[in-house]
């Protein structure tokens, strides 16, 4: 049975959240990235940076209970957990570049065999800037790539990146809901399937070539 | 020295053709005042320095939308869709800059810099055709500096001699920009006596702050 988009969206957010550590800092992207803080393990504690200025994001606020001189990156209101900071936005940026982030998650328009990542312009079409992607895939300390496997039947994961880059041999993992896949020297090994895939299925789905080790484990979540 | 003024005053000293910095990250801690009052005035061929260009009904999203700018110097346009339509047509200028080293260029120009080295943007088109420096083996880009004839900040509490306090995420670019341009107006949410703030919460020295509007608060 096939996951819907938000099913999708979830097995996605939740195979990623298994990625991070007890006393991570970790700085999520826009969109799908965002869910991320949902599904945080019982027992792990993550703190998570916004890079206009705050690490120790907490949950949304009520409704009438906004405070707009405490907003992510989106713009939107959030709120700070006890124990947080604000900073600079030099500051913030000096926590990326400077390898203190331990792992970033963003989303991806395409994503190649040697790790190259685009994710911030369609030329002549979509050119949204690279805020502060650029610095994230240059900086943190992982950079995990959480995307749908393709778009619309489009592949994704490619030999090489058409679109213009956010920054070069900077992945480290990619997560979709058909697969884990670990950027490597050697190239992209296929570590996990998703739910309701085979190897074949994967293997059909990305315009790279992968690596397939015997053992390669299913996660179902 | 008294740096109050009024937001008239304030408004006359943004000229055609300036380089502007304006604080603020997607509309907030942005001087929204000020700029509802220069959108008023029409000033026009205005080079913006500033994280992003908002929204189209907020902040500077709303000189973008008026057509204020010849050029912006911005890490993100995609919450204002008339940037991206102004680029498109050639009617503005967009130089995209990382953020990491828009905010470094900022503070270059301000704290006497003549530029930065950064990994950030190498193999990109970011990379344009900067220098590349390698250090101990390692590359990294030459950033230039950023300076503006005018930067126009927020604050959250200012006191008269010009200390600024920003509370929670408004602070972002604006101390940045109060040391990186020749004349800083801070718009305040409140204006305070001299020594009201403690001097642990002080962000921005008063020495930075040519003038405060504001403090309606």
């Amino acid at each position: 049975m096939a996951l819907d988009k938000n099913q999708v969206k979830e097995v996605i957010a939740k195979r990623v959240a298994l990625e991070l550590n007890d006393g991570d800092l970790v700085n999520l992207g826009i969109g799908l990235p965002t869910l991320v803080a949902n599904y945080i393990p019982e027992g792990v504690e993550v703190f998570f940076q916004s890079e206009n200025g705050l690490i120790g994001l907490g949950p949304v606020p009520e409704k009438g209970q906004e405070d707009w001189d405490l907003t992510n990156a989106g713009g939107q209101p959030v709120t700070l957990l006890t124990g947080g900071c604000y900073f600079d936005s030099a500051t913030s940026f000096g926590i990326i570049r400077g390898g203190h982030v331990d792992a970033t998650v963003l989303g991806a328009l395409e994503v190649d065999e040697k790790g190259n990542l685009a994710n911030w312009k369609v030329p002549g079409k979509m050119v949204p800037g690279m805020g502060g992607a650029m610095d994230l895939t240059v900086g943190a300390k992982k950079v995990i790539i959480a995307m749908q496997h393709t778009q619309k039947g489009e592949h994704k994961i490619l030999k090489e990146c058409t679109l213009p880059l956010t920054a070069k041999q900077q992945v480290d993992l990619i997560v979709t809901e058909m697969a884990v896949i670990e950027v490597t020297h050697e190239g992209l090994v296929l570590k996990e399937i998703g739910p309701d895939t085979t190897v074949a299925d994967v293997v059909a789905a990305t315009g790279a070539t992968l690596i397939i080790p015997e053992d390669i484990k299913s996660f179902n979540l | 020295m008294n740096k109050l003024i009024s937001i008239e005053e304030a408004v006359s000293k943004v000229k055609d053709g300036m380089t502007v910095m304006v604080g603020g990250f997607l509309a907030c801690g942005s001087p929204k005042k000020l700029i509802d009052a220069l959108v008023e005035s029409g000033v026009k061929d205005l080079t913006l320095i500033c994280n992003d260009t908002a929204f189209p009904d907020q902040a500077v999203g709303k000189m973008i939308v008026n057509k204020q700018f010849k050029k912006v110097i911005v890490s993100h346009i995609g919450t204002n869709p008339e940037t991206g339509r102004q680029m498109n047509a050639g009617e503005t200028e967009v130089e995209l800059v990382p953020q990491g080293t828009l905010a470094e260029r900022i503070r270059c120009g301000g704290f006497g810099l003549g530029g930065v080295l950064t990994p950030t943007g190498i193999g990109t088109e970011a990379e344009d055709e900067k220098q590349r420096i390698n250090v101990d083996g390692k590359i990294y880009l030459l950033e230039t500096p950023l300076k503006a004839d005018i930067a126009l900040l927020h604050g959250s509490k200012v006191d008269k001699r010009g200390n600024v306090f920003y509370n929670a995420t408004t602070r972002n670019f604006n101390p940045l920009m109060a040391m990186a341009a020749e004349t800083v107006i801070v718009e305040a949410e409140e204006i305070v006596e001299i020594g009201e703030i403690d001097p642990n919460c002080v962000a921005t020295p008063f020495k930075f702050v040519s003038y405060i509007i504001g403090g309606e608060k």
